[in-house]
């Protein structure tokens, strides 16, 4: 099984993100670094809309995350709901 | 009426579906094969066009409005920046030596980018891949003005940043390695370029230079860097989508594909991995604090995620490239081998070297069991004695460059880190000189291609990099000298050591005046 992973800048626009994506994704795994926070994860990662809406308590549109979008590593796919980072291996 | 009209709005995909294809025509007045006469030639097969499919489904209506909330945030920070004195607050002036060689080795790279995707977009006949290309030209002139913006605020109190972004890419010996990658890729055909830079440089190592990069200016206080760099990283996704992307839909395009695909491949991961040696010496050496080796980025960015893509195309009949075997052993030199080069060259060069001091050296000895030790520590020690003594060491001779990458031939045999590597092709009578065997295989594919190098060592040799008007002939003619003042680099100020620089003066009185009355 390979590693999928995002990386957002640390801010607080990302904060409430990468708070629903850990809850999304028990198996995911938070990597803190200098001015960055990345996630990896085996196999698959996904980001749903509704998760990141609970939390900030606005609409939010997911095109919005490439605004502090870093880095990814996956087959990604993206609808109005989710987006999903996959190796499919 | 109170009532608010609501207005379906489009679904992504249909969206997409509508601001890309819906926007595509095919030409009448001309035969198509005529008004894109570069998609064939290269011999890559597309039979539709329309299988092509951008993941994050980007229009140019949501482009431009999350482009501006980017530019926004990027200039208020810049401001900041410069109203707030932050040139202060890196942790060391020598620092930015760093910046100076990103910004006279990567910025104008990112313009050549702007170029080449601007002539992508132009040449593929597929309305996604115009529409994504497009989007990317746009990309990348907006990174190379956001940089050059950025780093003008450094350019008013430091040397070295006078003449990067356009002057030098043209001329200094080390910027035609850079150059050069760039130059092989915008020479050759659309889908060559989209793999050259769209997939080996944008996916494969884009985040070996700007992940240890930017989080190495975050840990160095360069708020400026960081600034510009997360700005352009936001892109940078978009980008190695793109570029993975385009390799998929080659390879299901046409079984015929794969091996003109997996060529490209072998080539440019290799063209990538040499030019990526300057990004090894800046994470080993020239930050005063490191945030990982080059070794372990190498690991983590292209071990294991490259691993992980390699495992993923592994069922269209891709293979990782070859030169893999070559890059595990060079992991543990190529940064030590590089810095050694400046050390010698530093006469020569647009920023200032050093040498490793003792707690420096012990991390380069725990991060390099294998070797820094054995092969490295000795050499500094041996520099060290001797610019004690007031001997430094300058290396005044010319050396010889690879005919394709352009870096000098400094690196050494896989198996023999004691021996310089060198291998040897002819063409047409005439002998060219390589540094490894992955360059020279990718010489011997295109020999009538690399023949036409523009090598500085051979230039200069030659005559062509003096200032015009010079005449050798005169009295106490100094080469050297004359080749400086051609590249605009001030002798005695932007070159040599940064011990004794004015940069190391500056810095220590300005941060004195920040901090006291007098």
């Amino acid at each position: 099984m390979s590693t999928v992973f995002i990386a957002f800048q640390t801010n607080e626009d990302t904060r409430p993100i990468i708070e629903s994506i850990l809850a999304d994704n028990p198996h995911a795994v938070l990597d803190e670094q200098p001015a960055m926070v990345k996630i990896n994860a085996e196999g698959s990662l996904v980001i749903k809309r509704e998760s990141i809406e609970e939390r900030i308590g606005r609409d939010f549109d997911l095109q919005e995350l490439q605004v502090n979008l870093i880095t990814l590593s996956g087959n990604m796919d993206e609808d109005d709901d989710q987006l999903t980072l996959a190796w499919k291996n | 009426m109170d009532m608010k009209a609501t207005k379906k709005k489009l679904g992504l995909k249909e969206k997409y579906a509508h601001m890309t294809r819906g926007l595509g025509w095919d030409t009448t007045y001309q035969p198509m094969d005529k008004v894109f006469p570069q998609a064939a030639f290269e011999g890559i097969k597309i039979h539709d066009w329309d299988k092509w499919e951008d993941p994050f489904r980007l229009t140019m209506d949501a482009y431009w409005k999350y482009q501006a909330e980017k530019e926004r945030k990027l200039y208020a920070v810049l401001d900041a920046f410069a109203q707030n004195n932050g040139h202060l607050g890196i942790t060391d002036a020598r620092y930015l030596n760093a910046v100076k060689l990103f910004l006279t080795g990567i910025s104008p790279l990112e313009y050549v980018a702007h170029r080449g995707f601007a002539a992508a977009g132009r040449n593929f006949p597929g309305v996604g891949p115009r529409v994504a290309c497009l989007m990317q030209s746009i990309d990348e002139v907006r990174h190379a003005q956001t940089q050059i913006h950025a780093l003008s605020n450094y350019n008013k109190f430091y040397e070295g940043f006078h003449a990067g972004a356009t002057h030098q890419i043209e001329r200094v010996w080390y910027l035609s390695v850079p150059k050069s990658f760039f130059d092989d890729a915008f020479s050759a055909g659309p889908f060559e370029w989209m793999i050259a830079i769209g997939f080996s440089f944008e996916y494969v190592l884009t985040n070996l230079l700007f992940v240890p990069f930017m989080s190495g200016a975050a840990y160095n206080g360069d708020m400026a860097t960081v600034t510009f760099g997360f700005s352009a990283q936001s892109d940078e996704a978009r980008h190695m989508t793109l570029g993975l992307e385009c390799i998929k839909f080659m390879l299901e395009q046409d079984p015929d594909n794969l091996p003109i695909v997996q060529k490209w491949i072998d080539k440019w991961a290799w063209r990538g991995i040499r030019v990526l040696t300057l990004v090894g010496m800046m994470m080993d050496y020239m930050l005063p604090k490191r945030v990982m080796s080059w070794k372990e980025a190498w690991e983590i960015y292209f071990e294991q995620n490259g691993g992980a893509l390699f495992n993923d195309l592994a069922k269209y009949g891709i293979k990782v490239p070859e030169c893999i075997t070559q890059c595990t052993v060079d992991k543990e030199h190529i940064s030590h081998q590089a810095w050694a080069t400046f050390y010698q060259y530093a006469h020569a060069s647009d920023f200032h070297t050093w040498l490793p001091n003792d707690e420096e050296m012990d991390w380069l000895s725990a991060k390099y069991p294998n070797t820094f030790d054995k092969y490295y520590r000795p050499r500094f020690t041996q520099w060290r004695e001797m610019a004690d003594k007031g001997e430094r060491f300058y290396n005044n001779t010319l050396p010889m460059l690879c005919q394709v990458c352009q870096i000098p031939m400094v690196f050494t045999e896989p198996d023999d880190p004691t021996k310089i590597c060198y291998r040897e092709s002819e063409y047409q009578g005439e002998k060219y000189h390589t540094c490894s065997d992955g360059c020279k295989h990718i010489f011997d594919d295109e020999p009538e291609k690399y023949i036409q190098a523009w090598l500085p060592v051979h230039q200069i040799y030659q005559g062509n990099c003096f200032p015009e008007g010079t005449d050798p002939t005169v009295e106490g003619f100094d080469p050297m000298l004359k080749v400086l003042e051609w590249y605009h680099i001030e002798n005695g100020k932007d070159n040599m050591d940064y011990e004794g620089s004015g940069d190391q003066a500056n810095f220590a009185a300005w941060r004195g005046m920040a901090t006291q009355n007098t």
